[in-house]
């Protein structure tokens, strides 16, 4: 009796020990790897861009504890961006585990098409519409005339805007489509101002916090005021995702 | 003294068993099960996220191009019959239920694409700010429907796999005799094809 119980329970173990080897496999395209807030796999942006954008994308996660990042890849490989912008952020796991609250403005410049991918926790402030919208009047303008890191700064802004954070400047005035009539250009003004007021306010009374972020963009206009490798050059030192997952939210675009 | 040594033996062996059989997955099974559920109630949910849409959208529609009352009509017909449709506790068990779920979804998008086609002909309502809010929402939406499926689809294949596989097949025969293979969506005719513009 005894016996027989061991030996069904040594063919188990067998059994057992055989499952472990067992590696689940998954095809997927080649995803680029999450080497920090700006993943420039395509090779538009200079240093500069890169780390004006790191800057917001920083500030931005400081102040709001949620992620976003920005991804150009060489090739789709045949997929929809749709399709890609998913698996990526999934992938990548930006946003925080639990609430979602990550997003993603892909460019792919070899398939010229753009998309702003919203994880869960993000639809509700950056709505389908409102993704279009930035795509549609913030980014494909400056990518139809191959000025691609004007559009990712805008494109880029406009997003942290409409996630209401107050540290990016708006670059341009942008009607939002909605129920309802468009925003006038005066409140628009209004908030632009008197947001990056209250932010420069904000961080004289807290101290800069060892980042150069803003004052570039405010003492120089785009791109100036950077040595090379500002903040987040290399490695990816101090950024790792928190795990949020993406169900597809956002808009697409072509130029 | 030897009595307890066998003891010993049967209490390693029953630990070094339950170990084995839960990294093997005994627990596979139930967990996997409820990867489908949840993955299933993403599916109805954007389904249902839809079907919130259209009401609105039709009337944003008619008022700019009234002359489509027969695609308008098919629009709120096929959403009609997708919403009413009472789903079973277990659709996804239940293959014809679950056909008709699908069925009559894939009817709806067909309806909504043909919409989608005949707007084009109306420049004043594609210039209307709430339209277009719509029609990225829609978008949106069908882009979620999608990503939904895939999920679906990618839960149900791991589940039924479990169950049809050794060794999840012995454990889930032993275990969970109540166990059933789970439905899964199939890329219709319908969806296949894209929707046909008329030059006229």
């Amino acid at each position: 009796m005894i016996h027989a119980f061991r030996r069904s329970a040594w063919a188990g173990l067998v059994l057992a020990l055989l499952c472990f080897a067992l590696p689940a496999l998954a095809k997927e395209p080649d995803y680029p790897k999450l080497t920090g807030r700006v993943v420039d796999q395509a090779g538009i942006l200079s240093d500069e861009v890169e780390g004006q954008l790191t800057g917001w994308l920083q500030g931005f996660e400081q102040d709001t504890k949620r992620q976003v990042v920005v991804a150009t890849i060489k090739s789709l490989d045949g997929e929809a961006i749709e399709e890609y912008g998913v698996g990526l952020g999934r992938k990548w796991g930006i946003g925080q585990k639990g609430t979602d609250s990550g997003a993603i403005l892909l460019v792919a410049p070899n398939d010229r098409q753009v998309r702003i991918e919203v994880g869960y926790g993000l639809e509700g402030e950056l709505t389908d519409a409102v993704s279009r919208a930035i795509i549609e009047q913030q980014i494909v303008p400056s990518f139809k005339q191959g000025d691609y890191e004007t559009g990712v700064i805008n494109g880029t802004a406009a997003m942290l805007n409409a996630l209401g954070w107050k540290g990016a400047p708006q670059a341009v005035a942008q009607p939002v489509p909605g129920p309802g009539p468009a925003v006038g250009f005066d409140w628009i003004t209004l908030l632009y101002f008197g947001g990056f007021f209250l932010f420069i306010v904000l961080r004289m009374m807290f101290g800069r916090r060892g980042r150069r972020g803003l004052w570039g963009a405010a003492s120089s206009g785009w791109g100036g005021g950077w040595g090379s490798g500002g903040g987040f050059s290399s490695g990816g030192g101090g950024f790792s995702s928190g795990g949020g997952s993406f169900g597809g939210g956002g808009a697409s675009g072509r130029w | 003294m030897i009595r307890a040594l066998h003891s010993g033996k049967n209490v390693f062996l029953a630990v070094a068993l339950a170990i084995g059989l839960s990294a093997c997955g005994i627990n596979n099974v139930p967990t996997y099960d409820e990867e489908v559920k949840a993955a299933w109630s993403q599916v109805q949910n954007q389904y249902q996220r839809r079907a919130d849409l259209i009401p609105n959208l039709v009337e944003t529609v008619k008022g700019y191009a009234d002359h489509e009352q027969e695609t308008l009509t098919a629009v709120v017909e096929a959403r009609a019959k997708a919403t009413q449709m009472t789903l079973p506790a277990n659709i996804t068990e239940n293959p014809e239920a679950f056909a008709q779920f699908q069925q009559n979804q894939s009817a709806l998008s067909s309806a909504l694409a043909r919409l989608m086609v005949v707007v084009e002909k109306y420049p004043d309502l594609k210039a209307n700010q709430n339209f277009l809010a719509l029609q990225s929402q829609l978008e949106g939406t069908e882009n979620r429907i999608s990503v939904a499926r895939r999920d679906y689809i990618q839960a149900v294949q791991k589940y039924n796999t479990e169950l049809r596989t050794i060794p999840g097949r012995w454990v889930a025969g032993i275990f969970y005799p109540d166990a059933k293979v789970k439905e899964t969506f199939a890329a219709t005719a319908e969806s296949q094809a894209a929707p046909k513009v008329n030059f006229q």
